[in-house]
């Protein structure tokens, strides 16, 4: 072809369309050439040092299932040398409070900052399904960021019962009482958590009845105080505030839990009031040791109602 | 292209066509530019202009107060600028400093073309340093074609090393410079050579290293020609009215060499004597007298150039010179005042610039984030009040570790815990803070009440200092 090239000397290719129509030989510039070569080695080098193409089916292992690479580079383990890091710079402050109390921790600025943000997480695995995110609680259980508590507000009071769970008890008192009884029950608590002093006749039913076993004297939940200002209770809900254990509380609440109790076996409609116990110590795996129980009873402390 | 055809017939608009094509002629760096370089009143200018590049270079080793006077120190998130520490709180000032330089830019192109281009930007400065070792190493550019195309001999061999050697040295030293700036002149030149400093530093360096070797090196005016958007971007900045460096058409055609024996009186040609002084010395390689075009810089060498060779020749200078279209058209030009164009971009500045001094200057040494609890948004406690909760943030912004006291202000009765001891807020830092306001039912009178929250510190001088931040106070529907 190249022997009657109409256009000689233009660097065509020799290829001609309808007399003058012709391919020309421009290469693209030679930076762009070198940038070209340079990608394809860099795309040779990468299958070298890092892992890139699938094994073979057939050959695959568990976790070998790719070229490795020469450098053994994987994104898991970058990530693992991570999680690595992190826990060193963690244990030191879980080293610090290992060896604290729970007061001690809240009295430090920095340890009880760093409490208070990991445990976050703890309470978020294991208390928020039925607390709630931030402690406000669900129908049946209860508000952990106010100032009520059936067992004590105390640091050591809510370490306990993280640790060996709480199981409440009332009795169903359908068979035992008259309608009336119910009724005139229900509105004296009424009256109370309104803030009221309670009708004579209501405080004889109150303590004729055996309320007052477990609500105590006062109607307040407190059995006894001790010298040390701790309190003695069986978990019996405080019938003066104007907090209600059973939602959505007032008359109709009261005189249910009245009917039917509270984990009473074989009664259809008591209440359930049962929180499991979360320590490790002799118990299944997955559940928390002494250290998680200690940051999260800070944690629970700090939201808002610890005493 | 006529003459090469044998078969198939042209017309004259097609020969037309052809002949167009063949004049229209773009470098793509299959071509090196050996610009001359000429002594001249631009030349000078342009050398004036690129020295302000030295603060590039010199600027990390100032020292303000015992330590780097600029400084933006990425780990630790300060940024320090002679006596003022910014925090990356403060970076919205950063935008208003974006919008300043970037209208500024436009500003300057709209008046005098891309100025910035032919004598500020570090591509035309960093080439000219780079084409200057080349002309004292290798020669005028009629040598340096010459050693180019010559085979490899010893001589070619060390010139070409020596020369690249020196590239990459000022390449070195543009990275290292620039690590400076981030990493504290001091503590580089401490750790760098030693192998102390972090895999970010020797990174950034060879990546600067490599880039201003290959960009000034190498690809030169190609940056301007196809890499660079704002070179694209100024092209449409420009208006008739733009003071560009300019061939006079009217007064140079018909363009045509001095003939011997020809007067100045009898000569039938314009003043140009086509001696191709403008594209010789041009570093990006245009004939300016084809017009305004993309490859122009506006670095007015090729003023300098004809200029020269006017005087040699003895016609007036100014047939290549700085010039707007419509004042080679012999239209007048509005007055700068005149131009609605100017005070827009004036105003812009202005309120650019007093945004920035206004920031700087009100820089509050302190400053309180509330963040109100939403799980649960509020709580009822045993005697019937509400009680809401609150995470405070406390940003000290001082030098000094500061005790901040909180106090909570509001129109009801309030109860606050978790203020008794005030706020230990570490210099630099956000410290937080959990403050509980209890409020009696009975004060609760909406849903939604205010509240402001004071946070207060006094300085080691003894000034008193304070930040505030409104909230909110959430209760059940009254």
């Amino acid at each position: 072809m190249a022997e009657n090239n109409p256009f000689p000397g233009e660097n065509n290719t020799g290829h001609f369309w309808d007399d003058n129509l012709r391919e020309l030989k421009n290469p693209p510039p030679r930076w762009w050439m070198i940038a070209f070569w340079a990608s394809v080695a860099w795309w040779v080098l990468y299958a070298i040092l890092y892992p890139m193409w699938p094994a073979l089916p057939g050959q695959a292992e568990e976790g070998k299932d790719f070229t490795p690479g020469i450098l053994g580079w994987t994104s898991i383990k970058e990530y693992k040398q991570g999680v690595e890091q992190v826990e060193a710079v963690r244990a030191q402050y879980d080293e610090q409070i290992a060896e604290m109390t729970p007061e001690q921790i809240i009295e430090d600025a920095g340890l009880l900052q760093y409490t208070l943000a990991s445990s976050k997480v703890l309470f978020g695995d294991y208390c928020a399904g039925c607390h709630g995110s931030g402690g406000q609680g669900n129908p049946g259980y209860p508000v952990l960021a106010d100032d009520d508590w059936l067992y004590g507000g105390s640091l050591s009071k809510i370490s306990e019962t993280i640790t060996n769970g709480r199981k409440g008890a009332m009795t169903a008192h359908a068979n035992i009482l008259t309608e009336a009884e119910v009724d005139q029950l229900a509105k004296f608590t009424v009256e109370l958590s309104e803030g009221g002093e309670g009708s004579e006749a209501g405080w004889a039913l109150y303590n004729e009845k055996g309320c007052v076993a477990c609500h105590g004297a006062k109607a307040n939940g407190v059995l006894a105080e001790l010298p040390t200002g701790e309190i003695v209770t069986v978990g019996a809900a405080n019938l003066t505030d104007s907090i209600w254990r059973f939602k959505p509380g007032g008359y109709e609440s009261a005189k249910h839990t009245i009917l039917y109790g509270v984990n009473q076996p074989g009664v259809e409609q008591t209440r359930d009031a049962v929180m499991p116990a979360f320590s490790d110590v002799g118990q299944l795996e997955g559940k928390l040791t002494p250290q998680q129980i200690k940051m999260l009873s800070v944690y629970v402390h700090q939201l808002g109602g610890g005493q | 292209m006529s003459e090469n055809t044998s078969g198939g017939a042209h017309s004259a608009a097609m020969d037309e066509i052809y002949a167009e094509a063949e004049q229209w002629h773009v470098n793509t760096g299959n071509e090196t530019i050996h610009a001359k370089r000429i002594p001249g009143r631009w030349r000078t200018i342009k050398w004036l202009a690129a020295s302000v590049w030295l603060i590039f270079f010199l600027g990390p080793y100032m020292r303000w107060d015992g330590r780097q006077a600029v400084l933006f120190d990425i780990p630790n998130r300060q940024y320090h600028l002679f006596g003022v520490t910014v925090l990356p709180q403060d970076f919205w000032m950063l935008s208003l400093l974006l919008l300043f330089f970037a209208i500024l830019l436009a500003v300057a192109t709209a008046l005098a073309g891309r100025v910035y281009c032919g004598y500020f930007c570090f591509q035309t400065v960093w080439t000219d340093v780079f084409t200057l070792i080349e002309e004292k190493l290798e020669g005028n550019p009629a040598q340096r074609r010459k050693l180019a195309s010559a085979p490899l001999t010893g001589r070619k061999l060390r010139i070409k090393a020596i020369k690249h050697l020196l590239w990459m040295l000022i390449g070195f030293a543009t990275g290292f410079s620039f690590v400076a700036w981030f990493y504290g002149a001091e503590k580089l030149w401490q750790d760098f050579f030693v192998g102390n400093a972090n895999a970010a530093v020797y990174a950034s360096v060879a990546l600067f290293t490599v880039g201003t070797y290959v960009l000034a090196g190498w690809l030169r005016e190609q940056v301007c020609f196809w890499l660079c958007p704002y070179a694209r971007i100024q092209g449409v900045m420009l208006d008739r009215t733009t003071v560009v460096p300019a061939y006079d058409e009217r007064r140079g055609e018909p363009r045509g060499r001095m003939k011997k024996g020809e007067t100045e009186a009898s000569r039938s040609t314009g003043d140009c004597v086509d001696c191709n002084q403008c594209v010789a010395v041009c570093p990006t390689g245009v004939d300016i007298r084809n017009g305004q075009q993309e490859g122009c810089i506006t670095c007015g060498l090729c003023i300098d150039a004809c200029n020269a060779v006017m005087d040699k020749v003895g016609r007036p200078r100014g047939l290549i010179r700085y010039a707007s279209l419509d004042e080679l058209e012999g239209k007048s030009a509005p007055a700068m005042v005149a131009r609605p164009r100017v005070w827009v971009y004036t105003a812009i500045l202005v309120l650019a610039l007093s945004g920035i001094i206004y920031g700087l200057s009100s820089l509050s040494a302190i400053e309180l984030k509330v963040l109100h609890e939403r799980a649960p948004l509020f709580v009822q406690l045993s005697d019937g009040s509400i009680q809401n909760k609150y995470t405070l943030k406390v940003l000290n912004k001082t030098n000094e570790d500061l005790m901040v006291s909180i106090s909570v202000e509001a129109d009801v009765p309030v109860t606050v815990s978790g203020t008794e001891e005030p706020i230990a807020a570490k210099q630099g830092e956000v410290n937080p803070g959990i403050v509980f306001v209890k409020i009696e039912r009975e004060h609760l009178g909406a849903e939604r009440l205010p509240l402001t929250f004071v946070a207060s510190a006094a300085l080691p001088n003894g000034t008193e200092i304070q930040a505030s931040r409104e909230s909110a106070f959430f209760g059940p529907r009254p």
